[in-house]
């Protein structure tokens, strides 16, 4: 081996570095996905849905123009949206724009509680059935094909029935105890294919325990197609506990949501049709934002569907 | 060597060939400004690392690449224009006149057919004849290839085939309709040595019993010594040398060229020789670094079998010895690296990590053991975390067997990145912020941070190219001769094993067939199975390489 050879082989280790140095700044998987998303219109628009409604549950006397939702005068029931009233009075003659306002939070804090239980559950039950594998694996796995084979409105139903007093506590239990599946399965999987790498049995090798393994090393690689399924399912249950409001069994009234204005709405929509339409609006538009963030987040998580 | 001028009018022409990929809407080349002339019944052989666009230049030729790709110049294949034609000429083009053999047979063929019928299909596909003519023409072609009992293995399924069979298999369907052009990619890298050298052999008669040129395209320039007529170099999208064979390998003109050259793990070059630090004598015989006594692992299999991967081996590294493993694909060599580090339980025997048995203690027990050794892994790729700094990852196993402070640990993790000769700078870095070469760098820096007494290395280059690897086996035999620890270092390719070992040990479907001094074991085998793995391997020099190919088939004559 010459000279030259030599010299050329310390010049490309050089250039190797330089290379790398000419990258701008760090960026990682997440970062790589804001750039994506930064620019793309659809995620735009969800993101700024999202931030409206959560604005809209946190301070919704802001929103509603100082108006009380409760203070109320029977003899405007059912009057057509005008200047003053925006969205016109409902049937006991209240503001309905400041009472569709105020029904935000109960809608966003029922899909926000759920999809945390849901994620808390799936991502513990689906980790420790993928880590360990054999038997575990096996009944965990068994456990989750029974839930899967209640549907989650019949098992909703039924739980929701035998509660003594229902809250959004209790909808939002309903929804976790038969929601959990699909996250757990997603996590399950994920694991699964990331315990094969390398690198987890190079931290085994280090002396890493079981613990340290899944939690610094699978997991974080492992949550983000759930967490994509976490933003859509925010719609979903929001849309659910719509569904169980009207259906009878989910918020009673007083409490103000979504699903108790449409339900009182159905039996007056050739009357009042406005009683319909606008809490279907804002429960429809919460709905499409949070999947619109979500599928956003899906492509932006995973270059090849760009 | 064959004169390609009397080999006939050019076959295939390319001219100032220019290939794109857009990339976030940014044009990045590939391939730029390339020239290249195939006659009929000649070798061209494409040599470059990876990212050299080798594989890009030669899908363009059936017009193969992705879609993202534009190109621009001209290729021209016994005188049609294949730049830019359309999708029906292409589809006409695609098997008829050019046969493509890919890298890994495995996926390349579908599962749910056999071969036979596969075979079939390339035929059917292109020409108007008979199922039992197509049919007759399919075992003609797998006799071509040398298939044994080529009738018979019509009706096996790809995985029912051996590797080398199946790569035959996938010969005998690039020719199915007569090419004027095979495109060979990478034909071999996925085989084993003892099989990468039956396919070039059969790849060298081809070009006596069809009447095709040859595009061969490999990264291993020992693999070209002796099949290709003439070969091109390239790098970074461009050419950098073309010349004959004998010319390229006796007087290479470019330092590229030179450097590739050097590079290459040259069998029977010695071990590597670097400047030892006088190592401290050792008063006492240490305990060795490792030791395997009887060491048997098996796998289940089925519900009642079981599949002895490991099978009593015994072996022994001292301390401060280097070992080098080496099996081809199934030989249990990386099942017995990690034995060693009780990644995998032994079913019989006994294991000894620096004097301690490890064999039969828990996941728990084995954690402070485990400070002991350090394991490179093949892929540096996939064997750190891609969410961690590498900076942190080297700091990993400091934080699970040190009370350092943290910022002790980074002085340590500084000290270490010094040590495989990285910047600092990349300690905030993600793994897939580096290059293949430094990756592995910082998989050894990790492997290095507690100061083991034994490193156990497995396959630690094979995901390089061959420049890089050469310097990763550079730095590993100069820490080693540094700092003196034991290294169990498990590889497929002699040539490199000898760059850096000691000892040889020889695995073979899961038992040690031959161990001892390197030198011993390569110039004078004892083991038949050794002899034949030996000769295997090629070499980097034309004539070399001839010689040793005559000498191989006469010793499989013979037998």
């Amino acid at each position: 081996m010459g000279d030259p050879i030599e010299r050329l082989q310390n010049s490309r280790l050089d250039a190797e570095g330089d290379e790398v140095a000419a990258l701008v700044g760090q960026s990682s998987v997440w970062r790589d996905a804001w750039r994506y998303l930064r620019t793309n219109p659809l995620f735009l628009i969800g993101l700024a849905i999202m931030l409206v409604i959560i604005a809209m549950a946190l301070l919704p006397a802001l929103f509603a123009r100082g108006i009380d939702p409760t203070d109320c005068d029977l003899s405007l029931s059912r009057q057509t949206p005008s200047a003053a009233h925006w969205f016109g009075m409902d049937l006991q003659g209240c503001d309905y724009y400041a009472n569709v306002i105020h029904g935000a939070r109960n809608s966003v804090m029922i899909g926000l509680i759920s999809v945390i239980g849901v994620l808390i559950i799936g991502v513990l039950v689906g980790a420790l059935a993928g880590y360990f594998g054999g038997w575990a694996d096996s009944l965990l796995a068994r456990i989750t094909d029974v839930f899967f084979g209640i549907p989650l409105f019949l098992g909703a139903l039924i739980l929701l029935t035998v509660t003594a007093t229902r809250s959004v506590w209790t909808v939002s239990l309903a929804l976790i105890v038969f929601g959990w599946m699909t996250a757990m399965r997603l996590v399950r999987s994920s694991v699964v294919s990331i315990r094969e790498n390398d690198y987890v049995l190079a931290a085994q090798a280090l002396g890493a325990s079981s613990g340290r393994i899944l939690f610094r090393h699978i997991l974080p690689n492992a949550v983000a197609p759930v967490f994509v399924y976490a933003t859509i399912a925010v719609g979903t249950f929001i849309s659910a506990e719509a569904a169980l409001t009207y259906l009878g069994i989910g918020l009673q009234a007083p409490e103000i949501s979504w699903g108790l204005q449409i339900n009182v709405a159905q039996s007056l929509i050739g009357s009042s049709p406005h009683l319909l339409f606008f809490p279907a609006l804002f429960l429809s538009v919460t709905v499409l934002g949070f999947i619109l963030l979500g599928d956003a987040l899906r492509d932006a998580l995973d270059p090849k569907r760009r | 060597m064959t004169d390609p001028s009397a080999a006939g009018a050019p076959l295939l022409t390319i001219r100032d060939l220019n290939i794109e990929f857009e990339v976030d809407k940014v044009w990045i080349p590939a391939v730029r400004g390339i020239d290249l002339d195939l006659a009929a019944g000649e070798v061209l052989a494409l040599v470059g690392e990876s990212g050299s666009g080798k594989s890009t230049l030669a899908m363009a030729i059936p017009g193969l690449l992705a879609d993202n790709a534009r190109l621009t110049g001209s290729i021209r294949l016994t005188g049609a224009e294949l730049a830019g034609a359309d999708e029906a000429t292409l589809t006409e083009v695609r098997g008829s006149r050019v046969g493509v053999v890919f890298q890994e047979p495995m996926t390349a063929f579908n599962p749910v057919y056999t071969i036979g019928w596969q075979i079939i299909e390339a035929i059917q596909m292109h020409r108007d004849v008979s199922a039992d003519d197509a049919r007759a023409r399919a075992v003609e072609l797998l006799d071509l290839v040398d298939m044994p009992e080529p009738a018979k293995r019509m009706d096996y399924y790809p995985h029912q085939l051996s590797g080398g069979q199946r790569q035959r298999a996938m010969i005998a369907q690039a020719l199915a309709c007569d090419p004027a052009l095979l495109i060979a990619d990478e034909p071999t890298t996925a085989l084993d040595v003892t099989v990468q050298a039956e396919i070039l052999d059969l790849l060298r008669d081809l070009r006596t019993r069809v009447d095709a040129g040859i595009l061969l395209i490999t990264h291993d320039l020992g693999v070209v010594a002796d099949i290709a007529d003439r070969i091109v170099v390239m790098k970074d999208g461009a050419v950098v040398e073309s010349g004959s064979s004998a010319t390229l390998f006796s007087d290479p003109q470019q330092p590229y060229t030179r450097l590739l050259l050097a590079s290459v793990p040259h069998l029977g070059s010695g071990k590597l020789s670097v400047a030892e630090s006088a190592p401290p004598p050792e008063p006492t015989p240490p305990v060795p670094a490792l030791s395997l006594r009887d060491a048997t692992v098996e796998f289940k299999s089925g519900p009642r079998s079981t599949f002895r991967a490991v099978d009593a081996v015994t072996l022994e590294v001292g301390a401060s010895e280097v070992v080098g493993l080496v099996g081809e694909s199934g030989s249990g060599k990386s099942t017995l690296g990690k034995a060693a580090v009780g990644l995998v339980q032994l079913t019989s025997g006994s294991v000894h990590l620096a004097g301690i048995d490890i064999t039969r203690l828990s996941q728990r027990g084995l954690r402070g053991p485990r400070a002991k050794v350090g394991v490179v892994f093949q892929d540096p790729g996939s064997s750190l975390n891609p969410r961690w700094p590498v900076g942190q990852a080297i700091a990993e196993p400091i934080a699970l067997h040190t009370e350092l402070t943290a910022a002790q640990r980074t002085a340590r993790v500084d000290e270490l990145l010094e040590q495989v000769q990285l910047s600092r700078s990349l300690r905030n870095r993600y793994p897939h912020q580096l290059s293949g070469g430094q990756r592995q760098r910082i998989g050894i820096a990790r492997a290095l941070a507690l100061n083991p007494a034994l490193v156990i290395a497995d396959e630690p280059t094979s995901a390089l190219d061959v420049s890089v690897q050469a310097r990763v086996l550079r730095l590993l035999r100069e820490l080693q001769a540094q700092h003196g620890f034991a290294c169990l270092f498990i590889s497929h390719n002699l040539a490199v094993v000898e760059e850096l070992s000691d000892r040889i040990a020889v695995m073979r479907s899961g038992r040690l067939v031959e161990s001892g001094p390197t030198e011993s074991v390569l110039n004078s085998p004892t083991e038949d199975y050794t002899a034949r793995l030996i000769a295997a391997v090629p070499v980097p020099d034309p004539q070399d390489q001839a010689r040793r190919r005559e000498l191989r088939l006469a010793r499989a004559a013979s037998e």
